[in-house]
């Protein structure tokens, strides 16, 4: 216990955040059966410990969470300092692992391929719940009141919804297609009330579960829109769905203020007069750009990123880039894009700027770049570097490097302001 | 039919002794590659640990019922009509057969 004691030479109490979530594993290890209790017992002692040592106390505000794909791991990390505050193994298999926040920003929900659902308390590095939900899943959303939990399903397909506070499961809606087979679900996003919508990728359809009664959910579906819908975004505003289509030339939408006009189709033929270009890895639209009103997407199975009007639909521009984009995400302020790609050009991001609508840098931080975040409010943009075993740290108006921190293969990073962001 | 019979087990056993035999083309370091690739890049679709994701399972169990062949031609030329891209632009068909042994369980 003496380790515990306050020592205000040590920088913001990481030490004993280190000691303290070292605690709460040996209380697993030694009493299996007691686990959450002692966990939790000891994340309380570790509280009162932090009380008492004001300068270990801490919000949550500027924390995040890094994935280490190959170890089933998480760091837990600030992006004031730029440091490394705690690891979270145990995981399970996180290869394409996503996550998001409770509203206090306090625990994240992680879901892993392995169909593993935990819950993570960033504060204390502990593990506070976990249930392997199904056989293999892809990603998940959080409702507008932060009470429920949505888990997309690859096996068997379909979400299976969860109360945030227990991990108690609260209900489980099979995707059976208008083909009457099972189908895998992708981008899962929260709508207002208890609400969540989500895309059927084989049987390229679209649902939303209404939960107000979690003991009988209520389906509305949208059916026929389109082939091999790959992945899904909602606008920041909730206003609109936009679902990217691999097996057509198009993207499938929704108007959310007016669902019953139902799915429509817009940018038809994107790709039109040109043979497509492989494409090594899918793109994401989860980190979807907008900027002021205009729309930024990776253009499928061509080395560009196409520029949409916000509300019209139509393509007002697409501009050349590296390679096949994965992510094209804004600057919060909406100022630059920046964009990351397939293999074999994942060692490069493109920083493209809005308003000229070109590129003004090529970065080349590493080796295979996967996932990038801004900070809440975009001065620097974190990026995983996966096969140079680290995460650079760029300030994003010198378009430099300012810090760097090792990490043993790093995927997915999220910082907790996705809490409080519809979609994220 | 006890000819045609024979013929048939010489050819099966050509096919699943070829990979083997491409495989001893590649260097050590490039295997190291490969391996990595196969985690990694694979593993975006497939899962790391291969039991799929919007890609299929890559289990051994999956795999032998089908032919090494089939399994190389899978990964140079992909299947068209699904995201799997073909992926003759990055890899060699010596390459492609290791990785198809080293799926099939036939190499470490």
């Amino acid at each position: 216990m003496k380790r515990l004691a306050c020592h205000p030479e040590r920088k913001r109490g990481i030490s004993s955040w280190r000691t303290f979530s070292g605690l709460a594993s040996m209380a697993q290890a030694e009493i299996p059966r007691l686990r959450l209790g002692m966990t939790r017992m000891a994340a309380l002692l570790g509280l009162g410990l932090l009380s008492a040592c004001s300068p270990a106390l801490r919000g949550t505000g500027d924390l995040g969470l890094v994935v280490e794909r190959a170890d089933g791991r998480l760091m837990v990390v600030e992006n004031s300092g730029n440091t490394k505050l705690a690891s979270v193994a145990g995981l399970g298999d996180l290869s394409h692992a996503a996550l998001v926040y409770s509203r206090d920003q306090r625990f994240a929900f992680v879901f892993g391929r392995d169909g593993g659902l935990s819950k993570v308390d960033i504060l204390t590095g502990a593990i506070v719940g976990r249930v392997m939900q199904s056989g293999n899943s892809i990603g998940g959303a959080i409702s507008q009141d932060g009470t429920l939990v949505a888990v997309a399903n690859y096996t068997p397909g379909g979400i299976k919804v969860f109360d945030a506070a227990t991990l108690e499961p609260v209900a489980d809606i099979p995707a059976i297609g208008g083909d009457g087979k099972p189908s895998k679900v992708i981008g899962i996003a929260d709508l207002t009330g208890k609400r969540f919508i989500y895309t059927l990728y084989d049987a390229g359809e679209i649902w939303i579960a209404d939960l107000a009664d979690p003991k009988a959910p209520k389906l509305t579906k949208y059916t026929n829109i389109g082939k091999l819908p790959y992945d899904a975004l909602i606008t920041g505003d909730g206003r609109w769905y936009l679902a990217g289509l691999f097996g057509e030339d198009g993207i499938a939408l929704l108007d959310l203020w007016n669902p019953d006009k139902g799915v429509r189709r817009i940018l038809d033929h994107y790709g039109k007069g040109k043979e497509a270009l492989p494409v090594y890895k899918m793109p994401h639209l989860r980190g979807w750009a907008a900027a002021g009103d205009e729309i930024w997407l990776p253009a499928i199975g061509h080395h560009q990123v196409l520029v949409v009007d916000k509300g019209r639909w139509t393509e007002k521009a697409r501009i050349d880039v590296a390679g096949q984009p994965v992510f094209a995400m804004a600057r919060p302020d909406g100022r630059q894009v920046w964009v990351n790609f397939a293999v074999p050009d994942y060692s490069k991001v493109q920083v493209i700027d809005t308003q000229t609508k070109k590129v003004i840098k090529t970065l080349e931080p590493g080796l295979a770049i996967l996932h990038m975040e801004f900070t809440p409010k975009g001065e620097r943009v974190w990026l995983s570097v996966r096969d140079s075993d680290k995460v650079v740290v760029y300030d994003t108006e010198t378009l430099e490097p300012v810090a760097e921190l090792p990490a043993a293969r790093p995927s997915g990073i999220f910082f907790t302001n996705r809490a409080h962001k519809t979609g994220l | 039919m006890h000819l045609l019979g024979a013929v048939t087990g010489a050819v099966v056993s050509v096919l699943v002794a070829w990979p083997l035999a491409a495989a001893a083309e590649i260097s050590p370091g490039r295997q190291a590659k490969l391996r990595d690739m196969v985690d990694q890049d694979c593993g975006s679709c497939h899962g790391m640990t291969r039991q799929g994701g919007l890609g299929s399972p890559l289990l051994q169990e999956d795999l032998v019922k089908l032919s090494a062949e089939a399994v190389v031609e899978t990964i140079l030329e992909g299947r068209p009509g699904t995201p799997m891209p073909p992926w003759k632009f990055m890899l060699s068909r010596e390459e492609a057969a290791w990785i198809a042994a080293y799926l099939m369980g036939e190499l470490k």
